[in-house]
């Protein structure tokens, strides 16, 4: 067994263009969200004279940070829709971006240790299939010909008493799905702008018209905001507050192995999730730290917790070793659902809040937020995300139910 | 690994707490005149800065008490500790016995 050689891609993706005095659209963070909004602004919209800013170098953030897990198996109705939506753009965008950026769907499971796990997961099992989504409740030895290396030993602390599957879900090389997105926004007439920090935005009376950056003041007709972590630290640059909370989140990896995981397998209830990288790095991830933090490192013990777990799930990760360690600053919500529409500001839009799980929501974050930024109202999937939620008292409330725990 | 003195115990390791968010945030009073805007601010907004950062923390595995933390949320660094009972320290001004 080998494990499989990355593509190779072109040495120059995108333009270095010095940023205009005025674009039609200006969207701050180049992650992948700020990226695939510029995307589909051009493709579906038609509107090419827009901008990317982005503070430090292109998909720095989270997008060059998290475990690149892609799933849809949410349990609410509005959360279905769009992460399913997600996952259908997700399976046409390599072909349509001409540009392999491995999407592999190897499927996820969610493992449940205790009866009310089994119960969550099979209620969500059916909730899926009623939305269209593909899931299967798996016994401890279904879950075991799924991943072979998985020890469901009735023995263990926490037995693995079955666990849900999602057979399209799967993993994609981040880095490449960024460059992918961004070198096609590119040859559509977008600049790309790295090192361009948003410091303020320009008003007229409550409208935004422009913002302020370390490269000078960029005119705007409509302002995206999309930069995760500092979401509200933007906004409150706008004079808005946000309802997020920034918190670390680590994710390491291991050296290099012989393909031995098949699959994404995933705990709430010992609280890890492992896939293997296309290398063969064991990809390994857990939860938030629960104090806010903008340092991009997090505690010790949650590394310390989530090894626990791994070992005891995965025996032959006993002598694998630790290569490397990071963190990135995701922005959480009350109700772990994210943020995407209007703001109390005319002309500024805001995509923020997906917390630990906006990278498998990448393109439709981008298209829904392109639609709302190029007509200016709600896509009809990004609607129920509305800021005003947190008024109405219409929350998504995916804590827990989204088969995470954060 | 945050080491958090507890007003109580004294320095303790990360793990014996429980975190509670921003500190300082008051029971709105006349609840009745508040309007939905006014409750969901109550509810569901906090500050969320980045820098000195006052919040509440409980420790759980020890005197089980909530108290209050300045801790800056860039570098990690617990600034103070402080009752619930006590304001907010101002760091700015110099610390008894001397410029800190
Ligand atoms: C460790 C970890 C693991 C994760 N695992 C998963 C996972 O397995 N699956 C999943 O779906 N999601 C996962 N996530 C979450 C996911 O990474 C994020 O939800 C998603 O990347 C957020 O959107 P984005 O890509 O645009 O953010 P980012 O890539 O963070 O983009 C925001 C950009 O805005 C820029 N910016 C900020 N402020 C300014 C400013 N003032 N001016 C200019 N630019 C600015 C930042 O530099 C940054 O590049 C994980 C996150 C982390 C940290
Ligand atoms: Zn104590």
């Amino acid at each position: 067994m080998t494990t499989e050689p990355l593509p190779e891609h072109p040495d120059f993706l995108w333009r270095n263009p010095d940023p205009r005095p005025s674009y039609d659209v200006v969207i701050v963070g180049a992650g992948g969200h700020g990226l695939a909004t510029a995307y589909y602004l051009a493709k579906n919209h038609g509107i090419t004279n827009v901008a990317v800013l982005e503070k430090g170098w292109l998909a720095g953030g989270n997008m060059a940070r998290n475990t690149t897990i892609i799933r849809s198996n949410y349990l609410l109705d509005e959360s279905a829709a769009i992460y399913e939506h997600a996952l259908g753009l997700w399976e046409r965008l390599p072909e349509e971006l001409d540009y392999d950026f491995l999407f592999s769907q190897r499927g996820v499971l969610n493992l449940a240790h205790t009866l009310q796990d089994v119960r969550e997961s099979v209620r969500r099992v059916n909730a899926n299939r009623l939305n269209g989504v593909d899931a299967d409740w798996l016994d401890p030895d279904e879950v075991a010909k799924v991943c072979p290396i998985l020890n469901v030993s009735p023995d263990t602390r926490y037995p693995v008493l079955g666990g849900t599957f999602q057979p399209r879900a799967g993993i994609a090389k981040h880095d490449h799905v960024a460059w992918a997105l961004a070198r096609r926004a590119d040859e559509m007439g977008v600049d790309l702008i790295q090192g361009c920090e948003v410091t303020g935005f320009l008003k007229d009376g409550d409208r935004v018209v422009g913002v302020e950056t370390n490269r000078g003041r960029i005119n705007a007709g409509r302002v995206g905001l999309a930069a995760a972590g500092h979401s509200s630290v933007l906004a409150e640059k706008a004079g808005i507050r946000l309802p997020v909370q920034s918190h670390p989140l680590q994710a390491l990896v291991s050296e290099l192995h012989e393909p031995v995981h098949p699959t994404v397998v995933m705990s709430n209830h010992v609280h890890v999730y492992v896939s293997q990288a296309h290398k063969g790095e064991l990809v390994m991830g857990a939860g938030v730290d629960t104090y806010n933090g903008y340092g991009q490192r997090g505690s010790f013990h949650v590394i310390e917790h989530q090894m626990a777990a791994a070992v005891e799930l995965f025996p032959v990760f006993a002598r694998a070793h630790v290569l490397r360690t990071w963190g990135g600053i995701v922005d959480v919500t009350p109700d772990a659902s994210p943020i995407i529409g209007a703001t109390p500001v005319e002309n500024l839009y805001v995509n923020c809040g997906w917390g630990t799980g906006g990278f498998k929501a990448t393109p439709a974050a981008g298209w829904t937020f392109a639609h709302t930024i190029a007509t200016g109202e709600p896509h009809s999937l990004g609607a129920p995300f509305a800021l005003e939620r947190f008024t109405t008292g219409a929350l998504i409330d995916e804590h827990g139910a989204a088969a995470v725990a954060h | 690994m945050l080491l958090i003195t507890c007003p109580w115990c004294g320095p303790r390791d990360e793990t014996e707490y429980h975190y509670g968010g921003q500190a300082h945030v008051p029971y709105p009073e006349n609840t009745a005149d508040l309007d939905d805007r006014q409750w969901a601010e109550y509810v569901f907004y906090r500050d969320n800065p980045k820098g000195p950062f006052a919040e509440r923390w409980m420790h759980g595995h020890g005197c089980r008490r909530w108290f209050n933390a300045l801790r800056d949320t860039v570098t990690y660094e617990v600034l103070a500790t402080y009752r619930p009972d006590e304001p907010r320290p101002d760091l700015a001004a110099p610390a008894a016995g001397g410029e800190r």
